[in-house]
């Protein structure tokens, strides 16, 4: 609008042109054309692949020409049972996964900053950020090193004290635990420090006042500290549900591999794709079931960013 | 009332929060060290010990046959080594240089169509097509299987880190942008001789988040890599735990004859291999990690 309003006062400073735009901006173009590219062939194609989702894929025939099958695959997804058990494992675990780990990064960010010891907080802090470091594939080794039937020292300590061992990898209903355990052993010693970071920026003068009241520390830590963090821990909170459908593949996939006995209580929306994926009669079940979480994430996500900018503009998404 | 020079009271509140901060922490802090320690433990521990006794926290009988037969396989786990160095080294140089030029480009207020652009890309992280056409498409389309780029192309440009480049360079002062310009520089040279130099520590920070993203990376081998001369460190570590038959190839290769297969003591022996460097590493690039957190933190 401007630019008209400009153009009628002044002619010299015409609207340039498209071409004229391109020819100016020649070198930024250049710049970002690789990384445009990149996301049109790794991000913006393989959306179109979605009819994938609609179509009975043959290897043989290729995307084009397999034929299409309308909703048969949603079908399949869902009626044989696998849709309901692996979207509940996908909500479940990641409430579980939000809560669990907001609750214990909160706990660890308020008791670090009180701790006045500089080396033992330094030390504890660089140990607890060893396993954020650490892929999954070594996580799964570690892990079996603790749990195994034969091998284990958790049942190398029963055996010590006279217990009978117990075979985890059998017992489908101890994963959830063992899983939430993994996730806060992996990602609180990270997840804390944006919590720390909000309770260094507290102005001490507010602790010393409540000192002079008499204050004691449970009345400072309710009273000031976690009142100063709800808002990043709300927006925090939103953003992860946001995510709530999006499960950690290579967590499930390395922890758990292909122990079929466990799948009841482990297999996510993720880990079904690329199963699904692998066995060549599958594929179209597989795009099916990828889509169909696609549009769930992008509902949660868009949900979540809605909520966030009601609540705190600077801290929503886009 | 008592007042430390902190001015900090030390009542009965105090003594009981330190106990429990204290305990809490510390036992949390060793549960995330033990197991490695464990790992190393059993990696020293001969086959038979294992197979009598299981895992256990103390070396019982010293024995390093895991490692022997390990790290005699040139052909394997040190080509598994080179490539996971080369994808590292090679993944995190494009990665950073096309996320820092982008993100500086579309942080110009010049650039005229910068913020369609910037939905552009944004867009891809709120709606994805599934692993399933992805798949297909570089598979099939891309010729990826068995390629030495497929390892590094699937992750070689990351909206996120762009987000958090575009974020930075809103702190580097637009004049100096303006005065090169008048000079007669063009936007490039600004950007490689200007920018870049005033952008270390968002490079640091970026280069230290891909460069751990492409050394701990298996699931790009997973996806597209057959031949075992192209497997990563993490790929073949994975394979060596999912069956012993990848176990006794590795010994048969490595020449050595051993009565029994130290299949515990291998397994323990390779993720020692395969996570050591970055234990030794990480105390000191752990900085650039936690600073990683508010470096992209201006909203733009």
């Amino acid at each position: 609008m401007s630019a008209r309003f400009a153009t009628q006062i002044n002619p010299a400073a015409r609207k340039k042109t498209f071409f004229q735009q391109v020819a100016q901006n020649r070198t930024f173009l250049i710049m970002v054309a690789i990384p445009i590219l990149y996301v049109i062939v790794f991000s913006y194609i393989p959306m179109g692949g979605i009819i994938l989702a609609f179509k009975d894929y043959k290897y043989r025939l290729g995307i084009f020409g397999s034929p299409w099958v309308g909703l048969n695959n949603f079908r399949y997804f869902f009626i044989s049972g696998a849709a309901g058990r692996v979207i509940r494992n996908t909500l479940l675990y990641n409430m579980a996964f939000i809560t669990a780990g907001m609750i214990i990064e909160v706990f660890f960010a308020i008791v670090l900053s009180e701790i006045r010891n500089r080396y033992f907080k330094k030390i504890a802090q660089s140990m607890m950020l060893l396993p954020f470091f650490i892929s999954w594939v070594v996580v799964s080794s570690i892990v079996y090193s603790v749990l195994s039937y034969e091998y284990g020292l958790i049942n190398n300590l029963l055996a010590g004290v006279g217990g009978e061992p117990v075979n985890l990898y059998a017992l489908p209903k101890a994963w959830p635990f063992i899983l939430v355990f993994l996730r806060i052993w992996k990602g609180a010693g990270y997840g804390c420090i944006i919590y720390l970071a909000n309770i260094t920026s507290i102005d001490p003068e507010i602790y010393e006042a409540a000192d002079i009241d008499g204050a004691n520390i449970w009345q400072k830590t309710s009273a000031i500290t976690l009142q100063h963090l709800r808002p990043t821990m709300v927006i925090l909170f939103l953003l992860a549900m946001g995510g709530m459908f999006r499960g950690d593949f290579g967590m499930f996939y390395q922890i758990i591999r292909n122990n079929g006995t466990l799948l009841p209580y482990t297999d996510i929306i993720d880990t079904f794709v690329f199963r699904a994926l692998l066995s060549s009669s599958d594929v179209g079940m597989s795009a099916a079931s990828g889509l169909f979480q696609s549009v769930l994430c992008f509902i949660t996500v868009m949900l979540a960013n809605f909520v966030v900018t009601k609540i705190d503009p600077d801290y929503a998404l886009f | 009332m008592e007042y430390t020079n902190r001015g900090i009271r030390t009542g009965k509140d105090r003594i009981i929060f330190n106990a429990v901060a204290y305990l809490v922490l510390g036992v949390f802090a060793l549960l995330c060290v033990i197991p490695f320690y464990l790992v190393i433990v059993a990696s020293l521990t001969s086959e038979e010990a294992i197979m009598r006794e299981g895992f256990s926290l103390l070396v019982r009988d010293f024995s390093l046959e895991g490692y022997e037969i390990i790290l005699n396989n040139p052909a394997t786990i040190a080509r598994a080594y080179l490539n996971t160095v080369t994808v590292t080294v090679t993944g995190t140089v494009v990665s950073v240089f096309m996320v820092t030029m982008c993100g500086y480009v579309l942080q110009q207020r010049s650039f005229p169509w910068r913020n369609k652009i910037m939905m552009f890309f944004y867009f891809t992280t709120l709606f994805s097509g599934g692993l399933t056409p992805y798949y297909i498409l570089c598979t099939r389309y891309l010729g990826f299987k068995n390629k030495f780029y497929a390892l590094i192309l699937p992750s070689a440009f990351s909206v996120w880190n762009m987000i958090i480049a575009k974020n930075f360079m809103r702190t580097i002062p637009p004049e100096i942008h303006e005065s090169a310009k008048m000079d007669g520089a063009g936007e490039f040279r600004i950007f490689l001789s200007l920018i870049l130099p005033l952008a270390k520590p968002l490079l640091a920070t970026l280069g230290l988040f891909s460069a751990l993203g492409f050394w701990n990376d298996w699931y790009n081998c997973m996806l597209f890599i057959d031949d075992k001369d192209l497997y990563t460190l993490q790929y073949f570590l994975q394979e060596m735990l999912n069956s012993i038959e990848n176990l006794r190839i590795v010994a048969e290769k490595s020449g050595i004859v051993v009565p029994v297969l130290p299949t515990e003591a291998m397994k323990m022996a390779m993720t020692i291999v395969v996570t050591g460097p970055i234990i030794f590493v990480y105390p000191f690039i752990q900085r650039f990690f936690i600073k990683g957190l508010t470096i992209g933190s201006v909203k733009g």
